[in-house]
């Protein structure tokens, strides 16, 4: 039987401290008050001292309630059971579904060896050209979808979620709106992918807390799943508030602030997460597009900044469509020579000709007289962001590399394209 | 003198305070025992009884009153035959070992020995019984893949010593006693083929540093050309994310004309280690037609991985680099990157509750960023030869801005400059460094003053379609607008380079400077070229012939014809070089 302690010696924020003997770091305990009982995390240790963060939050903690050390750190129930399911941040049934407490795995566990690790090389097909033909997804990839506030990322991952060809979805919530939430919900349901899908969710009227444990149990249970052998992606929304949570909890426990008010080790916290994404050797992947808004429309800010050097890529998402400057997916380029032979060249060449188009459309709005040049720049433009970029499209990668010779050929001659005369004669289209 | 033993009091983070008793030392290593786990850790501040230490593994689980072994020494890596090819973490713990021993998870605890125990290596000696030697000197050889590994006194043993034994020549491990020294007091040392030296510590055992003058050639025109690295020189290459600062690296590693290569991804993305990881054995060094792995350590201390042995990864490689360099080696050193190293200086000063200085970085940034440089060099060696180390790092700048500390506190060291921009990457102008705001001190693989005469080109070229973006395309005079196309152009085909064509990738400095001499007819010459439109048909023509000629084989027969289509086209349209360009390669050609 565990000792319980009642003299909670301090409570800031979200973060109580007690004096106990014996107690390890990140190990668990329960504290019990009159607003219920919740899960705590030890955050740090000094001498006797012991600072834990209560996952419901402090709100209501009294002086003398009962904080009782559980002895290990943080679990979570894995079996094919939580399929279909919808959980709270820290596990608990939102579905009114039974509670699950079989096979309990610890979360946040070590991460991969490189060495183990292989080479991604398998293309994620979604049926969005600006991600299939520009920048591919890739098993074991991680993403973010950097947004500013307004746009359509909530739609644009659930549209992915149901359409990318994968075995199994882990969504993970963090400070979802609501609305937000039923949205994921109904459309998941009535799309039918609620079946191949887990939903942790925290939204923003629960317990701050709560959000920091959504990406750890998504990360964990896709883990298991592809050491089964799937491959699952891991879709997160939004991870800025996790990172605000952070700051938070930083602040509460008066560290030392680094840039703009984010705790030191805010990489090495976004990279433990995000490093979860790996194609395991002879069994399945993990995969993570994680949508980061970006506050004030700002990608210097402290949490997209860090987290554009963490993962392979980004797709950028504005005036509701994937940006095709700025984003980028690194790893396209391990699969696109595999698609089709003019793949990875007519999206360089397109990409080239649409900055150029760019260039044009500022002459234009300036009131320069257009060149012939400049007239064939602002016809592709206009094709390419109506047949192409628009989010609504949806066909296959090889009809999309299709219609990119189509636009082209439609607006310039083939030397004007700067595409290699090889493939010109392959692909240029003949009528 | 007993070992000092501490126990925990405290655990924040990767920082343990430790209650001690005994003498210890700043940066000594300790294990902390966890359970059946010892966690490595370093001292690194100490305050009357209390020591604080930054583990290199995950913290959890560590409890108060756990015990703390220290252990007298500092943090080191073992030096001696075997190093090449292996894939080390920051502390040296050879991963593929580890996997084979843990499976897909890195297990805490676990350090295993960094070179191969039971590998037998064919000793030479080169000394006899009664030579006089000191730390440096060569005692024998044995054969590390192509090269002759020279097997070294210590570095630390800084007397003259004379040899009382040597081993006979033959097979032996690591392990096993080659030879034994005996100092002026009578005292013998008996050495293996390996040693320890601690990673925070220059070896300095040469006669004198040298200027470094030799062209390091990366296969890569930008540089090579226009932005050159010197063989024992440093340069930095930062950039936005995704901005291709990885890809460079990895092409760098792979062309760069140098003997050894030391690749630390410290904090990086370990997708991308991977690709390194899988591919270098598979490609083939051209020089000895022999995986290229078999001139590699890759040193891997990816993102997840904890935050102290990420600081201690690029220490590691740069200690490796400096023992190749002994053996007389040139040895390029490539750091990516170099920010979530002083990232991590930054986690732990945090820690410690350290006064910040600037963007939170510690007051100490700017002379460790420093230090680490600095062991970049040629020197002049004891035994008369010559060995080099190059760094080149990466920095991955917050928001892109070169202005930050850690860009800044690098400028200040290296000698070249590559800097990546947003910009050129979006434009997919790869590699993106930007010709105009980067810069080296060193000298290149084409003579200087045409490559000024290029790089004037690049400038004008700029201002003028800066320009025309204000007074548009029919308020720029012909001349300019000719010279502004001669600068797209040289952009176009010259300054990017495609990494993904088998041929593009990889430039011979004999064919860049082949091209080089065509590329400055075009940009010296005169034009019969009488309204844009002409103009900008003419260059779009002559671009596609010269992005089809880059991708071919150099000096195949489609390279020569399309050279010669390509020399016709000029050959209609120009009226001959300028007065200007002739002068200067009239110049040149006195001057030789």
């Amino acid at each position: 039987m565990r000792k319980v302690y009642t003299k909670i010696e301090s409570i800031a924020g979200n973060v109580i401290s007690v004096k106990a003997e014996g107690v390890r770091y990140k190990d668990l305990a329960v504290v019990k008050s009159s607003q219920g009982s919740s899960l705590a995390e030890v955050i740090r240790l000094d001498g006797d001292k012991v600072n834990l963060q209560v996952y419901a939050g402090g709100r209501g903690v009294s002086t003398g309630d009962e904080v009782r050390f559980l002895g290990h750190s943080m679990k979570v129930s894995f079996s094919d059971n939580l399929l279909g399911r919808i959980f709270d941040g820290s596990g608990k049934p939102r579905d009114n579904g039974p509670e699950l407490e079989e096979n309990l795995i610890d979360i946040g566990g070590p991460s991969v060896n490189p060495a183990k690790r292989i080479i991604p090389r398998n293309m994620i097909r979604t049926g969005i050209p600006m991600i299939d033909v520009f920048n591919s997804l890739v098993e074991s990839q991680k993403l973010p979808i950097f947004s500013a506030s307004g746009e359509p990322y909530n739609q644009l991952l659930a549209r992915i979620a149901m359409q990318a060809e994968v075995d199994l979805i882990v969504l993970g919530g963090i400070g979802l709106k609501y609305d937000d939430y039923l949205f994921f919900k109904n459309t998941l349901e009535e799309g039918g992918a609620m079946n191949r899908t887990i939903f942790f969710t925290h939204t923003a009227s629960d317990p701050m807390v709560e959000a920091l444990l959504v990406p750890d149990i998504s990360l964990a249970v896709a883990e298991q799943f592809a050491l089964q052998g799937k491959k699952v992606l891991v879709l997160l929304t939004d991870m800025t508030n996790f990172a605000d949570a952070m700051k938070e909890i930083a602040i509460t426990m008066e560290q030392v602030p680094s840039n703009r008010g984010y705790p030191g080790d805010l990489y090495s916290q976004l990279a433990s997460r995000y490093e979860k994404a790996v194609d395991f050797e002879g069994s399945g992947s993990i995969t993570v597009l994680a949508v980061t808004t970006m506050p004030g429309g700002d990608v210097t800010h402290p949490v997209p900044d860090n987290t554009g050097y963490i993962t392979e890529g980004q797709y950028y998402l504005r005036g509701g469509r994937i940006e095709p400057f700025g984003s980028l997916s690194r790893l396209k380029q391990m699969v696109n020579d595999d698609t089709r032979e003019d793949h990875r060249a007519l999206m360089d060449g397109m990409i080239k000709l649409y900055a150029a188009y760019n260039e044009s459309l500022e002459k234009k709005s300036m009131g320069f007289r257009m060149t012939s040049w400049d007239d064939k720049l602002l016809k592709y433009g206009d094709l390419f962001e109506k047949t192409m970029m628009d989010l609504s499209v949806n066909i296959p990668l090889e009809a999309a590399l299709d219609r990119g010779w189509e636009i082209m050929a439609a607006c310039f001659s083939p030397e004007e394209t700067g595409m290699k005369t090889s493939l010109i004669e392959k692909f240029w289209p003949k009528n | 003198m007993a070992r000092a033993t501490g126990i925990v009091v405290g655990v924040n983070g990767n920082m343990v305070t430790v209650s001690f008793s005994g003498q210890i030392a700043m940066n000594e290593v300790a294990y902390v025992i966890v359970g059946d786990k010892r966690l490595k850790a370093e001292v690194i501040r100490i305050r009357g009884d209390r020591a604080d230490m930054q583990v290199f593994e995950i913290t959890n689980g560590i409890g108060i009153g756990d015990i703390v072994e220290f252990t007298e020494e500092m943090l080191a890596v073992e030096l001696g035959p075997g190093l090449l090819t292996q894939v080390y973490d920051g502390l040296q713990n050879p991963l593929p070992e580890l996997a084979a021993e843990c499976g897909f998870f890195l297990e805490r605890g676990i350090y295993l020995q960094p070179l191969p125990r039971n590998k037998k290596w064919d000793w030479t000696p080169v000394v006899q019984v009664g030579s006089e030697v000191t730390g440096s000197a060569t005692l024998g050889t044995v054969p590390e893949f192509s090269f002759e590994h020279k097997v070294q006194v210590p570095y630390y043993m800084t007397e003259n010593y004379k040899v009382v034994s040597i081993t006979e020549p033959g097979s032996y491990n690591v392990d096993q006693e080659i030879a034994v020294l005996e100092d002026s007091k009578g005292n013998k040392y008996p050495l293996t083929m390996s040693f320890f030296w601690p990673v925070k510590k220059a070896i300095t055992a040469y006669e004198e540093r040298l200027q470094p003058t030799e062209p390091m050639v990366t296969q890569m025109r930008l540089i090579d050309t226009f932005l050159p690295v010197a063989k024992g020189g440093t340069y930095c290459i930062p950039g936005p994310f995704g901005a291709g600062k990885t890809v460079l690296q990895q092409v760098t590693s792979r062309n760069a004309d140098v003997d050894v290569v030391i690749l630390t991804a410290c904090g990086e993305r370990a997708g991308e280690v991977v690709e390194t990881l899988k591919e270098f054995p598979e490609l083939l060094d051209p020089k000895t037609g022999r995986t290229l792995m078999e001139r590699t350590i890759i040193i891997c201390n990816t993102s997840s991985m904890p935050v102290a042995s990420r600081e201690a990864s690029v220490y590691t490689g740069v200690t490796l680099a400096e023992y190749y360099r002994q053996m007389g080696l040139n040895v390029l050193l490539l750091a990516d990157s170099t920010s979530r190293w002083a990232q991590a200086m930054r986690e732990m000063s945090g820690r410690l509750e350290e006064i910040p200085g600037e963007e939170a970085f510690p007051a100490y940034l700017e002379s460790t960023i420093a230090g680490f440089y600095e062991r970049a060099g040629v020197v002049r060696l004891r035994d008369g030869n010559q060995g080099s180390i190059t760094i080149g790092g990466t920095v991955s700048p917050a928001g892109g801005n070169f202005e930050e500390p850690v860009t800044q506190a690098t400028l200040k060291v290296v000698g070249a400059f590559h800097g990546l921009t947003r910009e050129r990457s979006d434009a997919r102008k790869y590699p993106a460094i930007h010709p105009l705001e980067s810069w080296s001190k060193y000298k290149g693989v084409i003579d200087q003053p045409r490559a000024d005469f290029a790089r004037k080109v690049l400038i004008r070229g700029t201002e003028i379609g800066q320009m025309m973006k204000v007074v548009g395309e029919e308020g720029t005079s012909l001349d300019d607008y000719l010279i502004f196309m001669k600068s797209e152009f040289l952009d176009a085909v010259y300054l990017q380079q495609n990494s993904f064509d088998p041929v593009d990738n990889s430039v011979s400095p004999e064919r860049q400077t082949f091209v080089f001499d065509l590329m400055y007819q075009i940009l010296g010459s005169d034009f019969d070229l009488t309204d844009k439109d002409t103009i900008r048909t003419f260059f779009n023509q002559l671009r596609q012939k010269f992005i089809d000629w880059n991708g071919v084989e150099w000096k195949s027969g489609e390279f020569e014809s399309l050279e010669r289509e390509i020399r016709s086209m000029v050959k209609d349209k120009s009226k001959g070089l300028s007065k200007e360009a002739e002068d200067i390669s009239a110049s040149i050609v006195g001057g030789q």
